[in-house]
This record gives structure tokens, C-alpha cells and sequence, in this order.
């Protein structure tokens, strides 16, 4: 009997402990967010100072999005942040593993460490807004790369696809390859060193020890990373807005859903808006939903089953 | 158990409230948007008397605009001006009102942003927080004068008579400033006849002469321009530095309204296709710098500089002093104005009074010795260089060497040139829709012009943009 | 031997690659800092690798432009996102414990719920977001600036994963045998448990914050409550007339140095926490 009643003492805890989240989840996004899922099947709309609507139109928002470039946008958001991610991991990981990698002796680690992180810290708009400068067609970066004489006529660095996807990307890359880093490495130093000491015992090189020991143990983090930089991409605006004007060009090449969502709020459209903000809601559902899954449940070696067993078996 | 229960009734009432909260939110929004236009007719009727008796007045005149322009003429200007608070925000009247400056940046729209919620909550808004002036720009100000959404308040309604008061104001910026039915709702001080500018020693070189009158001769209308285009391509130099740069002397004269009043079609005029091909074509025929796209850009503002091989650049009054001076890094001296292939205008602040304004005595006194006062407006022209809007000090300015010849432009005075342009400018016709349809077309066809796009992607280009922007357009039509 | 130069090599590789993007990074601060220290009208003139002689020119346009309140600004800046840093880090790891420690009939539903707003752009709720906080009269405040970071997903998320990988559950059964209440268990011996955890959310966050320019710009309206990112949209907006660029340059290199110097004492925590460690796995 006695621990049974404990038990349900501890469960109101946890209802304690999570009430604040959820209080201010509920007053600050929930409503917000009814009200978007709401408007979404309105015709409501500004035009000028005038309101017109909210005329109740059903489906109509979600069937006019489908047939816009909607899905185009959808493309130039995934190739944008596939650009910035796949460099940003590959390196955060690389340079993580150096960072704890003792025998490595890299000097002066506080200071890369410090300085990797560092364009983190600039506002968003204001590195895009340097960039923009920097590779303008008459800016510092063509005048320097014909000074050595690699190029002989400027380059139209945002006027062709490809170059403004690789910019954004790069600004992608250069802004949140540090925080990657900082992350994976405190995900890798909190792994036990006792796992490493048995694996070099067991002849483990360097390699072998980071693809099925160090890899392995941070999957949490790793899910993390890729979780919320998929988020992050969905959310991607910034950049590509101050970078291309707002347009997207060439051609609205690089225009991504928010650019696009953000020009429907900007034209006080809360129905079309409404919509796509729940299209944008189930798309990143699904993502997070498959990368969770991927990266949780994926079990190969059982080992974290029989740990879950092992701890409802201690529980009981 | 039971305390399981508890916290998930506690729950589920919280998001109930919520949801009913929001539901009656949403009721409320729109009636108050109904309230505004209605009681914006009641108030503005009513404000006749109050102009009439002129007894209580409000104390505090809030005004709304996006930098500190206005306001530094309003010092400099309005004689009941007794100071200024040292961070800007309150300016002090001799009688103890006060003017509240709202502030908000034009950029990306936040200043159309905040001032659209005042004036949805104008009606509801106690006496001291009502908006009594705000501003408006050529681009959008046919969006507040609108006679139906009647947020500006008529002139006549403050008492003042447009066709005598306001008689010495060139015309075209009174009919900018009115609503379709030709009632006046706002006045500016200043009017921006545009001119074009260009580099004297280019001239030289090119045409053996930087004699403006010579000069002008050889850019007087479209044909010629384009065959001095011609010899300035032969010595290597570009005659404008961006598409960008021509644009208002097309898209200002064009005939007809980028969207008729009570219509949801955009109609591109025939002007605006000849801007177009123009631009197409002298891109293509090296008139123009490639590597300048657009304006307001750094390649634009290096453009300007001493090392640049552009001829000239077409501004006001506005855009020789804040743009073209501080991006020229030669000796003054070196450029010189004449007439434009085409008159036009460009830019422009509109001053408003606000319908419901508690204020409207002040609102008329300021809106009269900022707008309308000869002398204040000659003052100002001469302090701040703007052109100003009354016609006889402009001409007066236009033979005054002595106050107003320019270093910059080697002795010019610019106001020779300015004055004849503005009598001669005819203002387009207006829509609300100007602002959005200006920007985006020039967008959509910068792709064009660089060859990133064919002539069509562009035109759908430009459909997508502009009813993203404005969902009731229906329709965009080209013209033949 | 062989593996011995093998590590060499890669000592040396791995030095050169850090050099090589240290350089990309800093190299934009450097952009920015030489642009802090032209005029306007050099800025226009194109670009110069060395610095210009107008800095303090610049920074005294900055502080004593009279409109633009940078003190100010960057005390609330600080203001919001010290408070923002500290309440969202205590409540999400507070949030993640409650989850992880207790076993609760809503428990999983709570959490599946909390993994599917994860993804919630905050765009999305603005417009809706901004006519809450009117009608509770919070329009113009500091306050819908922090309190809605009580409920940040991802920072939970993490602090979820973190308590995962390193607080043993035996650790709180053993403080509840020594009879320890349970807000103290988590208050002195799970939150240092998680230093490490809250110290990389805390800079996080904290930069976030400080960065954010979308919901502030829609709540703050009155000059004394504008945040940095604010106000440098609004020399920015100040269009032709008092356009300077280098004042721009300036403002956001003040803008970022309290930033910097957060950071730079927050990292040696960080670091320190986790070498200390207080986690064993």
C-alpha cells in the first residue's frame, strides 16, 4: 500500500513541475495559434485601411496555396538548407571530436572554440547586410579576387542561382557551424571516459571509436541538432529577405516559405496566411515526427531497449 | 486521484476560456472596424463646430511620421514652437500643448503598420492619444485619401479653402493629395520636381562643352537623349547607371491608374512597356551599367563616386543634396543640373490631418505655416534645401543667384531648372495601389533585363508578386 | 612510429582547418569593425581593408544622437534577455525534469505535445499573439517579451535529451531516501546536475533574444523600451535624410560587444562545468 500512495504523491509533482510550460504555452502561443487555424478558412483580408472579411470561405485558402508556387517555394527551402546543413554537421562533427580528442594537441582551443561560435552572435539581418555589401558586383570580394588575378571580370555573384543559394548557404553554414559544435562537443565530453579507455583496451582506432561509440552515444543530441535545424530551416528568412531584397531572385529562385509567408502578413492577409502557416505546421510535424523516429527508435544493438526494460523493471 | 482530476478540469477550462476568448475577439475586431468608418463620418462632421468654436482643445497633438524631417521644419517654421525635449520625442507650444512625435521606420512597412492600428483604434482612442497629423508619401498617400476609408480629414472640414489658402501651391500636389470625388485631404511643403545631373568634366570630354543650356539640348526629350547616348557609349562612358534610374519619368506620366477606382485589375500601361523595352534596350546597347541593379544599393551609391564612368543621374532636389553629395568623393564643383528628357516628380511628404483629431485649431495652424506660408516655405528652401511648394517664391528662388547658387553644382542655382519643371509637371493618376505595383514591376524585370528570365516569366513573375501582395487583385492586364 | 606521424599529420590538418574557418569567421568582424570606423561618405567611396580614422565619431554620433537612445536601448536588450536566458532555461529544465522523473498518466501525452509545437514557426502566431497581448494590456510592455520564453520546446527538448544521458534516476531515488522535498532535489541537486545543459541554452537563448527583431517590433511602440535590434531598424528606416551608414556599422558593433562579453564569460563555465563534471553516465 505505502508505495503505491507514494507514488501518486510524486505524479502530482510532475503535473507541478510542468504546469508553468504549459500555462504559458496555452496564454502565449495556443490562442494566437487558434486564431491563425481559424482565419485560415476566411476570406480576410486589408486593402488599404479597409478590412474586408472575415467571409467564411472553407477550403478555398488551402486549394489557391496548392495551385501557387507553393510547392516551389517548399523546394528552394529544403535545397537552401540542405547548402548550409551538410557542411555544418560534417564540420561541427569533425571538429568536436578534435576539440575532446586529447592526443590531437590543438593549441589554443579556448580561442577556436570562442571564435568558431562568434557569427552566432550577429543579428541575422545585419551579417546578411555585410554580405550583401561584401559581394555586391563592384564590392571588396570581386575587387580582391581580381587583384589575384582569379577572375578578369567582376562576377554577378547574386545575380545567377546558384550563386545566391551557395551565399545563403554559406551564411547558413558560417553562422551555425559553432553552435553545432559547442552542442556535439558537450554531448561527446558527457560521455563517460570509461567507454573510451575499454574501447582503446579493445584496440579501437580513432575512427572506429567515433562511428560506433561516440556516434551511438550522441544520437539525443544528434536528433537535437537535426531537429532543430530543420526547424530552423522551415523558419529560414532573414538572410535570403535582406539578401535578395525580399524577392528571391533570380526569378524567385531563392524565395522560401516564410519569405513567402511573410509577404502575405505583409499584406495583412491573415486567411492566405492562416493557411499556409498550417500547411508550414503539418509539414514540420511530419519531419520532426520521421527524424525523431529515425533517430530514437532506430535500436540496432538493443541495448537501449533493455535499458528502458531494465528501468520500468527497477520502477516496479 | 482526485488531484489528477482537478489539475485536468483546471486544464481543460483554461484552454475553454481561451478558445471563447479568442472567438470574442475576433467579433470585436471587426466591429471596431466598422465603428471607425462610421464614427470617423460622425466625427468628422462634428469637428466643424469644433473648428467653428475652437474652445478645448486636446493637449497633446500626436503626430505620425517616419523620420525627423517633419518635425525639424515644424521648429523651424511654426512660431508657437517654444522647445523640443533633448531625445526628440515632445516638442513644447507656447500655450503648453504639447506635440508627441510617434516614430516609426519606414523600412519594411512598420511605419504604414503601426499608424494603420492607430487609426483602426482612432475611435475608440482616449482624447490625448488620438492621432491628430500624420504623414504620408507619393507612393501610398492615395491609401489615406481615400475618400471612404476618410481617415484624412478634408481641408475644408479645419476650416481651410483650399482653392484660396492653398492657391500658390503648384497644382499638381494638391490634386495628388486629393480623394477621387476632388476633395482635398492633406498639403505638403515640399514638391520634388526631378532634374537631371551630370558630371562636368564628362561632359567635356564627350561633348567639348558643360554648358548646362548646351547640354540640356542634347538630353531634351527621348530620341535625342538616346543618341548622346550613343557618343558617351563611344568614349566609354554609360549615360545612367541603373534601369532603375529612368523609371519615374515613365511610370509618373503614365494615363491611366494602375487600378481604376471600384476595379480589381491592374492595367501596365503602354508607358510603362516602353520603360521596359527602353531599359532592355539600352542595357543591351551598354547605356547603362550592368553591374548597377537597381538603386539604393552600394553598387549605386559607388556609382555616384569619381571613379565611376556614368554621365548623369536624374534626382530632385532632395536627391542631389542627401544622396548625390555625400556619395561624391571629388571636388564640388564638378556636376551640374539641367532639364530632364521629361519632367517628373519624385517623392514627397503629404501632411494630414487626422479624422477625429481632438486638436484641429493646432492641426490647421500647422498644417497653414508649414505648407502654405510663403515666407516659411522660402525659409525652409533655404535651410534645407527642399523646393518648396508655393510657385511665386519658387520663381522668386529661381532668380535669387546670390541665396541660392549652389557650390556643389559650381554656382548653379539649381532652382532655375527646378522651377519650370515643376510648373510643368502632370501629376499620373493615383491608386492605392501605386506603391506595391512600382517596386514589384521593377523587381520582376530586373530578372528580364539581365537575361536570368524570358520577357513572359517576367510578366508572370510580376502577376504572382502583386497579388501576393494585394489578394483582391483579380486580374493583371497587358497592354497590346 | 607510423601512427605516431599518422597523428602528427592530423595534428597538423586539424590545425590548418581550424585556421582556415577562424579566419572566414573572424574575418566579418573585422569587415564590420572597419566599416564601424569609416564615414558615411567613405563607406560609399568602396571598400578599404584598413580601418578609417572616424570611430569615435561614429560612437559619438551613436550615444549622443538625442532620438536614438542607445543606453537606454541596450539596458532593455539586457533586461530582456538576461530575464528571458534565465526564466526559459529554469522552467524548461524544470518542465524536462517533471517529465523525466515522474511517472504521470498525462505524462506521455505532454510530451508528444510538446514534441509537436517543437515546430511551430513563430511566425505564425504573430498577428494573433500581438491582439492577445493588446487585450491584456501588455501593448508597449517589456513583459510579452520574456514571459512567453516559460515555454520554449526546444531549449526543453534538450534539457530532455540532457537529463537523459546523464541523471541517473537512482540519484533522485537516493535524495528522496534522505528525505529531501522534491523542489530541493531539483533545485540543489538536479539544476547543478545540468550546468552544462542550462549554460549553452542560457547563451543561446540569450542571443536569441538579443537578436530578435520580428515580435519586438510589433509590441514596443514608445522610444524608452526599444530594443537594440529596434533601433538599429530605425536608423536604418531613417532614410535619406540622416543616412549613415557608418552610425549603422557602429550601432551594431554595439550591439554585439555585451553580446561577446557574455559569451566569453558564459564559455568558460560552460567548459568548466563540463570538465568538472557532475555527470558520470
Amino acid at each position: 500500500m505505502k508505495p503505491k500512495r507514494k507514488k501518486i504523491d510524486y505524479a502530482k509533482w510532475g503535473y507541478i513541475f510542468i504546469f508553468p510550460f504549459f500555462a504559458a504555452f496555452f496564454i502565449f502561443s495556443f490562442i494566437p495559434l487558434v486564431d491563425t487555424i481559424r482565419y485560415s478558412f476566411y476570406e480576410y483580408y486589408r486593402s488599404g485601411i479597409k478590412e474586408i472579411g472575415p467571409n467564411f470561405v472553407g477550403m478555398k485558402n488551402y486549394v489557391s496555396l496548392l495551385q501557387s508556387d507553393m510547392l516551389k517555394y517548399a523546394g528552394n527551402t529544403l535545397i537552401l538548407w540542405l547548402i548550409g546543413f551538410v557542411p555544418q554537421i560534417v564540420i561541427a562533427l569533425l571538429l568536436a571530436q578534435w576539440f575532446v580528442d586529447a592526443r590531437l594537441k590543438i593549441h589554443g582551443k579556448q580561442f577556436f572554440k570562442v571564435v568558431i561560435y562568434l557569427p552566432n552572435l550577429i543579428m541575422a539581418s545585419a551579417f546578411a547586410m555585410l554580405f550583401f555589401t561584401l559581394f555586391s558586383t563592384n564590392g571588396p570580394m570581386n575587387s580582391i579576387l581580381m587583384s589575384m588575378g582569379l577572375t578578369d571580370h567582376a562576377i554577378d555573384f547574386m545575380g545567377s542561382v546558384s550563386g545566391t543559394r551557395s551565399l545563403v548557404g554559406l551564411m547558413n553554414f558560417l553562422m551555425w557551424f559553432g553552435n553545432t559544435t559547442i552542442m556535439l562537443m558537450a554531448a561527446i565530453m558527457g560521455i563517460s571516459p570509461d567507454i573510451f579507455e575499454a574501447s582503446e583496451l579493445d584496440g579501437c582506432n580513432s575512427t572506429q571509436r567515433f562511428f560506433h561509440i561516440t556516434l551511438p552515444l550522441i544520437r539525443p543530441i544528434l536528433a537535437y541538432t537535426l531537429i532543430t535545424s530543420i526547424i530552423g530551416g522551415l523558419q529560414m528568412f532573414d538572410v535570403p529577405q535582406i539578401l535578395t531584397n525580399g524577392q528571391g531572385n533570380p526569378d524567385r529562385t531563392s524565395m522560401t516559405l516564410i519569405m513567402f509567408l511573410n509577404s502575405h502578413l505583409k499584406s495583412k492577409n491573415y486567411g492566405m496566411a492562416g493557411s499556409l502557416s498550417v500547411y508550414l505546421f503539418i509539414v514540420s510535424g511530419i519531419l520532426c515526427f520521421i527524424v525523431y523516429r529515425m533517430t530514437n527508435d532506430d535500436d540496432p544493438d538493443g541495448s537501449k531497449a533493455a535499458a528502458r526494460k531494465n528501468r520500468k523493471a527497477g520502477r516496479r | 486521484m482526485k488531484k489528477k482530476l482537478v489539475s485536468i478540469v483546471l486544464m481543460t477550462a483554461l484552454a475553454a476560456g481561451t478558445l471563447a476568448g479568442c472567438g470574442g475577439q475576433g467579433g470585436s475586431d471587426t466591429g471596431d472596424s466598422a465603428n471607425v468608418q462610421t464614427g470617423g463620418d460622425a466625427q468628422g462632421s462634428s469637428s466643424d463646430a469644433a473648428v467653428a468654436t475652437a474652445t478645448d482643445e486636446g493637449k497633446v497633438i500626436n503626430i505620425y511620421c517616419w523620420n525627423n524631417e517633419f518635425r525639424e521644419r515644424v521648429e523651424l517654421v511654426y512660431p508657437e514652437v517654444k522647445e523640443t525635449s533633448a531625445d526628440g520625442t515632445v516638442t513644447t507650444l507656447n500655450d503648453g500643448t504639447e506635440i508627441h512625435w510617434i516614430i516609426n521606420p519606414n523600412q519594411d512597412g512598420v511605419y504604414q503598420q503601426k499608424l494603420d492600428e492607430a487609426l483602426l483604434n482612432q475611435a475608440s482612442a482616449a482624447a490625448d492619444d488620438k492621432v491628430d497629423i500624420f504623414l504620408s508619401e507619393t507612393d501610398y498617400v492615395n491609401k489615406y485619401t481615400d475618400a471612404e476609408a476618410d481617415v484624412a480629414m478634408p481641408l475644408k472640414d479645419l476650416g481651410i479653402n483650399p482653392g484660396t489658402d492653398l492657391a500658390d501651391q503648384y497644382s499638381f500636389t494638391k490634386i495628388t493629395a486629393s480623394d477621387v470625388n476632388g476633395v482635398q485631404r492633406g498639403s505638403t511643403w515640399q514638391c520634388c520636381p526631378g532634374l537631371l545631373v551630370y558630371r562636368r568634366d564628362i561632359a567635356k570630354e564627350v561633348f567639348g562643352t558643360d554648358d548646362p543650356e548646351e547640354i540640356g539640348a542634347k538630353v531634351k526629350d527621348w530620341d535625342t537623349i538616346k543618341a548622346t547616348a550613343g557618343e558617351l557609349k563611344a568614349k566609354g562612358y554609360y549615360t545612367f547607371s541603373s534601369y532603375a534610374d529612368t523609371f519615374r519619368l515613365y511610370g509618373n506620366s503614365i494615363d491611366a491608374p494602375w487600378v481604376a477606382p471600384g476595379e480589381t485589375t491592374i492595367k501596365v500601361d503602354q508607358k510603362i512597356m516602353n520603360w521596359i523595352n527602353d531599359s532592355k534596350e539600352w542595357l543591351d546597347a551598354g547605356y547603362l551599367d550592368k553591374t548597377v541593379k537597381g538603386q539604393w544599393n552600394s553598387d549605386w551609391n559607388q556609382a555616384m563616386g569619381s571613379s565611376s564612368k556614368v554621365f548623369a543621374f536624374l534626382f530632385p532636389a532632395w536627391g542631389i543634396d542627401f544622396t548625390l553629395k555625400p556619395n561624391w568623393d571629388g571636388e564640388d564643383g564638378m556636376w551640374a543640373v539641367t532639364n530632364p528628357p521629361q519632367e517628373y516628380n519624385w517623392g514627397g511628404s503629404y501632411v494630414h490631418a487626422c479624422t477625429g483629431t481632438d486638436n484641429p485649431q493646432h492641426v490647421k495652424d500647422i498644417i497653414m505655416s508649414v505648407t502654405a506660408d510663403k515666407d516659411n516655405l522660402l525659409k525652409i528652401s533655404r535651410e534645407k534645401t527642399d523646393f518648396t511648394n508655393t510657385q511665386s517664391s519658387m520663381r522668386e528662388a529661381a532668380t535669387d543667384d546670390a541665396n541660392f547658387s549652389s557650390d556643389f553644382l559650381g554656382g548653379q542655382n539649381p532652382f532655375k531648372y527646378f522651377a519650370p519643371v515643376a510648373e510643368n509637371i502632370k501629376i499620373a493618376p493615383l491608386s492605392a495601389y501605386d506603391q506595391g505595383c512600382v517596386e514589384l514591376i521593377q523587381n520582376s524585370f530586373s530578372d528580364y533585363f539581365q537575361g536570368m528570365v524570358d520577357f513572359d516569366k517576367a510578366k508572370a513573375n510580376f502577376e504572382t508578386a502583386i497579388i501576393e501582395r494585394y489578394p483582391e487583385i483579380t486580374a493583371v492586364q497587358w497592354p497590346q | 612510429m607510423n601512427s605516431k606521424t599518422l597523428s602528427a599529420l592530423r595534428s597538423i590538418f586539424a590545425h590548418v582547418v581550424l585556421v582556415i574557418l577562424s579566419f572566414m569567421c573572424l574575418f566579418f568582424f573585422y569587415i564590420l569593425f572597419v566599416n564601424a570606423t569609416r564615414s558615411h561618405a567613405d563607406l560609399q567611396k568602396g571598400f578599404s581593408a584598413l580601418p578609417g580614422g572616424y570611430f569615435w565619431q561614429n560612437l559619438k554620433n551613436v550615444a549622443n544622437d538625442g532620438t536614438f537612445p542607445m543606453i537606454r536601448g541596450i539596458l532593455n536588450s539586457l533586461i530582456v534577455s538576461g530575464s528571458c536566458a534565465a526564466i526559459c532555461t529554469y522552467f524548461s529544465a524544470l518542465t524536462a525534469y517533471g517529465l523525466y522523473a515522474y511517472d504521470f498518466k498525462l505524462k506521455k501525452i505532454a510530451f508528444t505535445f510538446i514534441m509537436a509545437i517543437l515546430v511551430m514557426p513563430t511566425q505564425v502566431t504573430a498577428m494573433g499573439f500581438l491582439r492577445l497581448i493588446t487585450k491584456m494590456g501588455m501593448y508597449d510592455s517589456l513583459l510579452p517579451l520574456i514571459i512567453p520564453s516559460i515555454a520554449s520546446p526546444a531549449v526543453f527538448y534538450f534539457m530532455y535529451s540532457y537529463l537523459q544521458s546523464s541523471l541517473p534516476l537512482s540519484l533522485v531515488e537516493a535524495a528522496r531516501i534522505d528525505g529531501s522535498k522534491e523542489f530541493r532535489t531539483f533545485n540543489q541537486i538536479v539544476l547543478p546536475i545540468m550546468k552544462p545543459a542550462i549554460a549553452v541554452q542560457a547563451i543561446f537563448t540569450f542571443v536569441g533574444s538579443w537578436n530578435n527583431y520580428f515580435v519586438p517590433a510589433l509590441v514596443i511602440q514608445s522610444k524608452d523600451k526599444m530594443t537594440v535590434p529596434i533601433l538599429i531598424a530605425t536608423l536604418r528606416g531613417a532614410d535619406y535624410m540622416n543616412f549613415d551608414m557608418g552610425k549603422i556599422y557602429m550601432m551594431i558593433m554595439v550591439a554585439i560587444v555585451p553580446i561577446i562579453l557574455v559569451y566569453l564569460l558564459l564559455s568558460k563555465y560552460i567548459i568548466a562545468g563540463v570538465t568538472l563534471g557532475g555527470v558520470k553516465g
